[in-house]
């Protein structure tokens, strides 16, 4: 890449002393001073040009395989700059370098260090104070007074030009684990996209969301105890998702996934995998309508149905329902925004003595009072999905302040009732910070 | 009496989930059979970043191209949200130009991950990052790190407001349109041609109409201008931003307001997205204009080509440097 750069400015500064010599030779008249401006300004374009080829080669995705096969057939995807020929000679030659001379331990030089993943690592710190125990049956788990609740370490990059690939690995203070690892399949035929690895199912909105893009601190009782709490319904298999075509501008997208069937622990437990045919599926239906430049709508139906932990052949089945309303006037967005939403989940687990049906809900507003403040609440109500006459409800108020776009500091009173007659009233802190190149999240 | 209870349960979720199975895989049937394959039609569909991509791309591809743009003028392009109705547009591009410089990282990535099109991919022969055609300022050296706000470590993104930039983005889409469509490549070229000749005329109109003013300094909300600066002899001398993203700070603004009284600077230049209130209390204390210019074609109705753009900044700014003389 270096060596690119000095040829062509060598190149350059010789054009150019060599056309100053020419008219430092002749009479300068007119003519000659425009044809040297003329020159000079053609000598410019080159560089610019030159410029952006090196700007384009440096960020560029790994070439196709092509770098390691001779005279590689040029396939019509391959190379970014009209100057298509030209730029994928230039590539081939440093990748190849590259995988000659591999050096390790960061001497590889900027070449190498380009197609190194975006790495983030986004923490999450969380403080809690007020009641601390929960009734004994209670799926929702209270936090500790001071936690780092979460590292998450980000790995994401292009990997060749038919898919990419994102992992999330989650530390916590003592273990680690793999919250989501997949490949996503972009070039399919038809408009398919497909993921395979371990991913958050699209089990409704909260369930694809991780940790850091919450609106809140913890996670509403229907998801603790309904769909798994936390970790929520994420597991191995894999994903299809395609948009279906829909008239008016209707947006409407069905997603069908396979899981081995694991998904959350203890009292959490929604899935569990006794034996291989044991899998579980998830499917989801979204529909999106933008109502007007400022405000759209997003409503989308989900499915899960897995076996549980009871045993072989008892099987859990979900049902979701999730709205969500968003306002956001395009010349001010950036101070100021509403997002209100609600998701409404059915459960019908299998077990002894005869099936638990079980229903939870909740439903909040986040306003964007100002450039770096959010207010926001959120009411909740659940069943418990093995004891479904036990009710919970609970209530939080929650703010926000975004010294920038890469650090937040969020504050939350939760109340909860427990079904036992139980109230707790707790004051939860946050601060979530983040390192790196974090791809954005889908919408 | 148990066993009963969970066979009957167990057959009777079975027979349950089978039929759910069926009628989600109808379903699936159904949508991957309802959509036929989108019609090629005559025209390039070309989808683009920013209006400004679009505007060029459209004065290059004149009817033979179909061009729209997801941000719109007077949006905040580094704030879009990544709203599915723009994967609708997307899924039918068959060319998608970008701003580039990261300008739209947090927002385009997962569009065109979620797009299904296999054409726009972020090195496939339908993606066009237009940067690269660009002169580009402000490339940082050195270490760059999130403490100087957010920082574009491949350079300026606001690029395109130096016509001479617009000259080179437009013959780069010009070469891209003719390598998708080749039988339209000559057309291309001649509409090239033809926006070169005119924007060459519309240049020196504007050069000469700010030559008077070469030199004079303005502020700017954020670092949008490097280019429109460099190419028009404007001096930057300030931002009301203290790092790029990062809100005005009153120490900032103090900073600023005295930098603004000793160099004798009476102008401030804002994106039509912002907040006027921190302009326009530095403004009242410093005797100056706060100006709300367009980055971008599309900001005001009338505001609807290339031309127009550098027209309405250029009148602005013109006003406003004769009512501060």
């Amino acid at each position: 890449m270096r060596n690119l750069v000095f040829i062509a400015s060598a190149t350059i500064l010789c054009a150019l002393s060599v056309s100053a010599q020419q008219t430092s030779g002749t009479q300068s008249t007119g003519q000659d001073a425009a044809t040297m401006e003329q020159r000079i300004k053609d000598l410019e374009e080159r560089i610019i040009t030159l410029e952006g080829q090196v700007r384009m080669l440096k960020s560029a995705p790994p070439a196709p395989p092509a770098a390691s096969t001779p005279a590689p057939p040029v396939t019509a995807g391959q190379a970014p700059a009209p100057a298509a020929a030209e730029a994928q000679q230039i590539q081939g030659a440093p990748s190849g370098a590259v995988t000659q001379t591999q050096v390790y331990g960061g001497a590889g030089g900027a070449a190498a260090k380009a197609l190194n993943p975006d790495i983030s690592v986004i923490g999450d710190f969380i403080g809690a104070a007020g009641t601390g125990t929960v009734p004994a049956f209670a799926q929702q788990s209270p936090f500790p007074s001071l936690q780092m609740h979460e590292s998450e370490v980000g790995l994401q990059a292009i990997i060749d030009p038919y898919a990419r690939g994102d992992f999330f690995i989650s530390f916590g203070e003592e273990g680690v684990d793999l919250e989501e690892g997949y490949i996503t399949f972009t070039a399919l035929p038809k408009g398919f996209v497909a993921k395979v690895g371990k991913m958050r199912s699209a089990f409704g909105k909260v369930n694809m969301m991780h940790n850091h893009v919450l609106p809140w601190i913890d996670r509403p009782l229907v998801s603790t105890n309904l769909a798994g709490g936390e970790d929520g319904i994420d597991d191995a298999g894999f994903s299809i998702e395609r948009i279906i075509p829909a008239p008016k501008g209707l947006f409407l997208e069905a997603t069908g996934q396979v899981f081995r069937g694991d998904s959350g622990t203890g009292l959490q437990t929604v899935f569990k995998s006794w034996e291989r045919k044991d899998v579980s599926t998830v499917a989801h239906l979204r529909t999106y309508k933008d109502i007007n430049e400022s405000t759209n709508l997003d409503i989308g139906l989900s499915y899960a149905r897995g076996y549980n932990d009871v045993g072989p052949d008892f099987l859990t089945n979900l049902y979701g329902v999730d709205a969500t309303l968003r306002w956001k006037p395009l010349r001010r967005s950036i101070y100021h925004s509403f997002v209100g939403r609600s998701e409404l989940i059915w459960s019908q687990r299998q077990q002894l003595p005869g099936e638990q049906r079980a229903f939870g809900m909740y439903a909040s507003a986040d306003y964007q009072f100002a450039r770096r403040w959010f207010l926001g609440g959120r009411f909740d109500r659940s069943e418990r999905s093995q004891l479904a006459n036990l009710t919970d409800h609970g209530g939080s108020v929650v703010l926000t302040y975004w010294p920038s776009e890469f650090s937040q500091i969020r504050g939350q009173y939760r109340f909860t009732r427990f079904a036992e007659n139980k109230d707790t009233n707790e004051l939860l802190m946050q601060v979530i910070f983040s390192l790196g190149a974090h791809g954005a999240h889908p919408f | 009496m148990k066993t009963n209870h969970q066979g009957h349960e167990g057959t009777r979720g079975k027979l349950r989930a089978t039929w759910r199975l069926a009628t989600l895989a109808l379903a699936f049937a159904v949508a991957v059979l309802g959509s036929a394959a989108p019609a090629q039609a005559k025209k390039l569909n070309v989808v683009t970043a920013t209006t400004d991509m679009a505007a060029l791309a459209q004065e290059v591809g004149g009817e033979k191209i179909s061009v729209e743009s997801i941000a719109k003028g007077y949006q905040d392009p580094h704030f879009v949200e990544a709203k599915p109705s723009f994967l609708l547009k997307l899924r039918q591009a068959d060319l998608l130009i970008t701003v580039g410089l990261q300008l739209e990282i947090g927002w385009l990535p997962p569009l065109i991950t979620q797009s299904g099109n296999p054409r726009i991919q972020v090195g496939a022969n339908g993606y066009l990052d237009a940067s690269q055609f660009a002169e580009i300022l402000e490339i940082p050296t050195g270490t760059v790190t999130r403490a100087m706000g957010d920082v574009h470590p491949l350079g300026n993104p606001h690029y395109w407001l130096d016509p001479d930039n617009g000259r080179r983005i437009a013959k780069g889409i010009a070469g891209k349109l003719g390598e998708l469509d080749p039988s339209d490549a000559a057309y291309f070229q001649e509409r090239f041609q033809d926006f070169d000749k005119r924007l060459t005329a519309a240049e020196q109109k504007w050069d000469a109409e700010m030559k008077p003013y070469r030199g004079r300094k303005v502020v700017t909300y954020h670092n949008s201008l490097p280019n429109f600066a460099k190419h028009f002899g404007l001096n930057v001398i300030g931002y009301v931003e203290p790092r790029p993203g990062i809100p005005p700070t009153p120490s900032h603004t103090i900073e600023l307001i005295g930098l603004m009284k000793r160099e004798n600077c009476k102008i401030i230049l804002v994106e039509p997205y912002f907040d006027l209130k921190t302009p326009n209390s530095i403004a009242a204390q410093t005797g100056g204009k706060v100006v709300v210019y367009l980055p971008s074609v599309g900001g005001e109705k009338d505001v609807t080509d290339y031309f127009k753009l550098f027209d309405y900044d250029i009148n602005l700014l013109m006003k406003a440097f004769q009512a501060t003389q």
